[in-house]
């Protein structure tokens, strides 16, 4: 019989690797403004429900992606877990403790790579600035073997690709390419040498062509400097070329996590169907898309969050299975179908409770 | 024959930019610093030079800050212009410029002696102006909340306060002097400012850049002195040149209401003296001329060196 | 197959503060009817207004990106529509009516959102309306300029499928611009590929894709990996450097300070269009006219 724990997903199966991150049911809501007149008149301001009660871990020295379309609340979950966004409720422990009211520690063992590096960067700093300036807010000014702040600056600086460093030094951010801006931001993130890295869509702002580099880098610094980093991103092509593990996101949730090459070529949920179905690819148009706009997290269906979109319950298949009701009643959470792979769906579970056995 | 492949690199195929300087030693960050300012200010002027009105208000005021220094030297070397005297109410001529007022002292030497006073009272106001201004504006743009519209209130009070009832009501309290004028203009013209440099602030608030130093860990002090304050300079210093050009303006009509320390004559009190002593109706056409065109030069030429940084500062905002 | 457009040695250059930019230098491009042309490149985006009043007149129509920014917020999308009905074909008030709400069928819209403000729709939604916007006056030809750019997804295949459809129904040609190319190989017949204002590429859609002539191409479609192909597990593939600035283009061939396969003659030579195989098959690069000449053979100066 097989051990299918049915649980929310915060990780009965540990696997290798000691558990860097992890967040437990975290909630984020965002309250829309009501005017004054429609105030008196008793309108409720509209809630966003962006994150809604999310489980995962993060372990020591991979890289996990986390994708799904826009409004899913894959870069609210990113900053939470930064420290950007407080919770409305719901924990991040780092190396098995909470967050701390005082943030400014743990800034040195988790940074941040944003999306826009044009927008991220002060244009009236120059480089050597950008990179110095988290050293400057953490008091450091000199390294652990005593090295001068303009080393520190320039191994980061080298760290990120860019060499000589100390050509970049007097430079503005308006003088490089994209690609270079970028890795500017990345070397502001590691002259702090921390632990984790939460890189949210960091190439969609960059050319086509120039993506590959900042990818390639991001997996150099895994391996030289023992970096784990999360991705943030909506293109799913990218999670295959660089992510250990993948979670996709839905309407606040996730709807399905495990190892890459199980999640983008043996998906369970419906959704992660789609999404797999809808990148374009040659072959045509022919295959099944959702209709529909993307979702809205002011307005989350009741029951499994997906059902209204679903193709098992609107091809009938859902009923034929008898779960219909459960897919349009129950909220359902993550699921184990193998023990590194979970879905929040009963189709796929059923599928596999007769079978799947820890490997 | 033929070369190894080139093989790509990041470096190399930077199109279009250039080393602006081949790079000196480069070891301390305090000389990357000056060095930075030093290329900043070097990149704005040459901008500044290819506007013709900028350049023109800059001469303008140049020539009369020659004027207010040399006034101070002048005083400074103790010469009492109230002891050379000439004909009364004489019109311009080679011996007497400006031509005399009604006590034969030249009317150059009043001009010149006024200059130093019209200025130095309207750069004080100014300062103490931009001041209260931009701190209003930048603790109420940057905390928010309810900060913000308490202080918000504050400058909404002292935009309606009308100054010139202020002044007399100062005046009458303190007596005629030029701090009472400098503390009138300095607490009626901040909110103009404050306005200006909150919705600055505002703007500058929702750029990324803000957020990755708060995700660096930056604390408040560090985001307003390093981010927000430089970003804002630009429209804190557009906007001060304006206000020169308004203070002096002010100064002018308070000094010529009467309000002005007669002992300390600026520009405008040389007008005041003018009318009460009727140089309208006696034809003294040079007394109140050569006064009021040098305020108008002033005014104009602050103005117009204001207009050319703006237009410095603005085509860069909107492109970002 | 009658031609619908025909571009010689089209120059588009800019005036700008610093000089005479030239944007494109000298594009030839046939276009059939019923056929669909994807331009991709990077930076294509700054060919757009002279390329506007070059094709205006010629009776065809342009779909933009970013339909936030084309629509007038604070006119009705319907009356907008109309608006392009009236003016460009002298047509009467009702009659514009009716074309507008068969336009919105066409794209997939209930009618009644003919009376809706462009906030009160979504980015899929006032994309359709720019298509029907660009349908309105029956034109043979549709320039559609990173219709999808801004759309997630599954909004993207919703839209691209719409306009394919439409593009058969109605036997429109189209030039399809974006920089995303596996969008060009799932919507058109043929593609070109630009770089520097120059189409350095081009063929049928999937052999250009699968099987790219000029290095840039080859890095342009790697950017583009497809999921399960081991190759690219692990291992993502990219450039150095940026697209040149149009000011400051190379010399020589414009490619050569990126490009892996650059050998001595590439900094010399500006490449025209080789044939480059059967199907109209052309590529601009040296090695296309000799593969041999960067294996040390001797090559004439």
């Amino acid at each position: 019989m097989s051990q299918v724990a049915e649980t929310t997903g915060s990780g009965a199966w540990a696997g290798d690797g000691e558990v860097v991150i992890e967040v437990q049911d975290l909630h984020v809501s965002f309250q829309g403004r009501v005017g004054v007149f429609k105030g008196l008149s008793g309108k409720q301001p509209v809630v966003s429900r962006a994150v809604d009660g999310i489980n995962f871990q993060l372990r020591r020295g991979e890289v996990l992606a986390l994708a799904g379309e826009s409004g899913c609340g894959k870069t609210t979950t990113a900053r939470a877990i930064m420290g950007l966004q407080p919770p409305e409720s719901g924990q991040i422990l780092f190396e098995g403790e909470p967050l701390p009211r005082n943030l400014k520690p743990y800034r040195r063992k988790v940074q941040m790579v944003f999306q826009d590096p044009t927008g991220t960067l002060n244009p009236r700093q120059t480089i050597y600035e950008i990179v110095a300036e988290g050293l400057r807010i953490h008091g450091i000014d000199r390294g652990p073997n005593g090295e001068p702040e303009e080393q520190l600056v320039g191994r980061a600086l080298s760290h990120a690709g860019l060499r000589p460093p100390e050509r970049f030094f007097l430079r503005y951010p308006h003088e490089v390419s994209g690609g270079q801006r970028q890795r500017v931001v990345i070397a502001g993130a590691l002259v702090l040498e921390p632990e984790v890295i939460v890189a949210d869509e960091p190439v969609s702002n960059l050319d086509a062509s120039v993506r590959g580099e900042i990818l390639q880098l991001l997996m150099k610094l895994r391996e030289d400097l023992g970096l784990t980093i999360i991705i943030v991103t909506h293109d799913l092509g990218l999670a295959w070329t660089v992510a250990d593990r993948v979670a996709i996101m839905y309407l606040g949730r996730i709807v399905e996590i495990g190892p890459a090459e199980d999640v983008l070529l043996r998906a369970e949920h419906p959704y992660t169907k789609a999404l797999l179905d809808v990148v374009p690819e040659a072959g045509g148009l022919d295959r099944p898309i959702l209709t529909g706009e993307p979702p809205d997290p002011t307005r989350i269906p009741e029951g499994c969050r997906f059902h209204p979109r679903c193709p098992v319950v609107e091809s009938g298949r859902a009923a034929e299975l008898g779960i219909e009701s459960r897919c349009r009643g129950e909220d359902l959470g993550l699921r184990h179908l193998a023990p590194d792979h979970e879905a929040a769906c009963y189709e796929a579970f059923l599928r596999h409770e007769g079978g799947a056995a820890p490997a | 024959m033929q070369a190894p492949p080139i093989k790509p690199g990041g470096d190399r195929a930077i199109a279009g930019t250039q080393d602006p300087e081949s790079l000196p030693e480069l070891r301390s960050p305090r000389r990357i610093r000056w060095t930075r300012r030093r290329i900043a200010l070097s990149r704005f002027w040459r901008q500044y030079r290819k506007s013709k009105m900028g350049m023109i208000g800059l001469a303008i005021l140049i020539g009369f800050a020659a004027m207010a220094l040399f006034a101070i030297f002048a005083d400074a070397s103790g010469v009492d212009p109230s002891k050379v005297s000439g004909p009364v109410l004489a019109p311009p001529s080679r011996d007497y410029p400006m031509g005399t007022d009604d006590f034969g002292i030249s009317v150059l030497t009043l001009v010149v002696q006024g200059s130093k006073i019209s200025l130095l009272v309207g750069l004080t106001a100014t300062v103490l102006s931009m001041t209260i201004g931009a701190t209003v504006g930048i603790v109420a743009g940057y905390r928010g909340g309810a900060i913000d519209t308490v202080l918000m209130r504050f400058t909404d009070f002292g935009l309606v306060i009308p100054w010139l009832a202020l002044a007399i009501v100062l005046a009458s309290i303190i007596g005629q002097s030029l701090g009472a004028i400098i503390l009138v203009i300095g607490v009626t013209s901040w909110p103009g400012t404050a306005r200006l440099v909150r919705a600055q602030v505002l703007s500058i608030r929702e750029h990324p850049y803000i957020e990755r130093a708060r995700a660096l860990g930056a604390p408040n002090r560090h985001m307003i002195v390093r981010h927000v304050l430089p970003n804002a300079m630009p429209v804190i210093f557009a906007n001060t040149i304006l206000t020169i050009a308004i203070a002096i303006l002010s100064e002018t009509a308070l000094s010529f209401l009467g309000l002005g320390d007669p002992t300390k004559p600026s520009w405008g009190t040389i007008l005041e003296e003018a009318f009460a002593a009727g140089a309208t109706t006696l034809g003294a056409w040079w007394w109140i001329g050569f006064p009021g065109l040098c305020i108008t030069l002033v005014v104009l030429a602050f103005t117009m060196c204001g207009f050319a940084f703006d237009e410095i500062i603005n085509p860069r905002l909107r492109d970002r | 197959m009658s031609e619908v457009l025909r571009l010689r040695d089209l120059r588009i250059t800019y005036r700008t503060e610093s000089g005479e930019v030239p944007a494109v230098r000298g594009v030839d491009l046939d276009i059939q009817t019923g056929e669909v042309i994807g331009l991709a490149g990077e930076d294509v985006l700054a060919m757009k207004p002279g390329r506007l009043r070059a094709v205006r007149w010629t009776g065809a129509s342009i779909v933009f990106q970013g339909a936030m920014h084309a629509l007038n917020p604070v006119q009705k999308v319907g009356d907008q529509i109309g608006e392009a009905i009236t003016i460009h074909q002298q047509a009467g008030e009702r009659e514009a009516r009716i074309r507008v709400d068969s336009l919105l069928e066409q794209v997939g819209l209930p009618t009644r959102r003919g009376q809706d403000y462009p906030h009160e729709l979504s980015g899929g939604q006032k994309q359709r309306v720019m298509i029907a916007m660009a349908l309105a006056c029956a034109p043979s030809l549709v320039i559609a300029d990173e219709p999808t750019t801004a759309l997630d997804v599954m909004v993207q295949a919703q839209v691209l499928r719409l306009m394919k459809e439409l593009q058969n129904d109605l036997g429109l040609s189209m030039i399809f611009i974006t920089h995303d190319l596996s969008v060009l190989v799932e919507t058109s017949d043929r593609l070109a590929i630009m770089y520097a204002g120059r189409i350095i590429e081009e063929g049928p859609a999937e052999q250009v894709f699968h099987d790219p002539k000029h290095p840039y191409t080859e890095a342009l479609s790697a950017a583009f990996p497809e999921i399960g192909d081991m190759r690219f597990r692990w291992h993502p593939t990219g450039l150095g450097g940026d697209p040149p600035d149009p000011a400051d283009v190379p010399s020589g061939c414009s490619f050569h300070p990126r490009c892996p396969k650059a050998f001595d003659e590439c900094p010399q030579i500006d490449p025209p269009l080789y044939d480059a195989g059967p199907g109209g098959r052309r590529a601009a690069c040296l090695l296309v006219r000799s593969p041999a000449a960067a294996v040390g053979s001797e090559v004439p100066r």
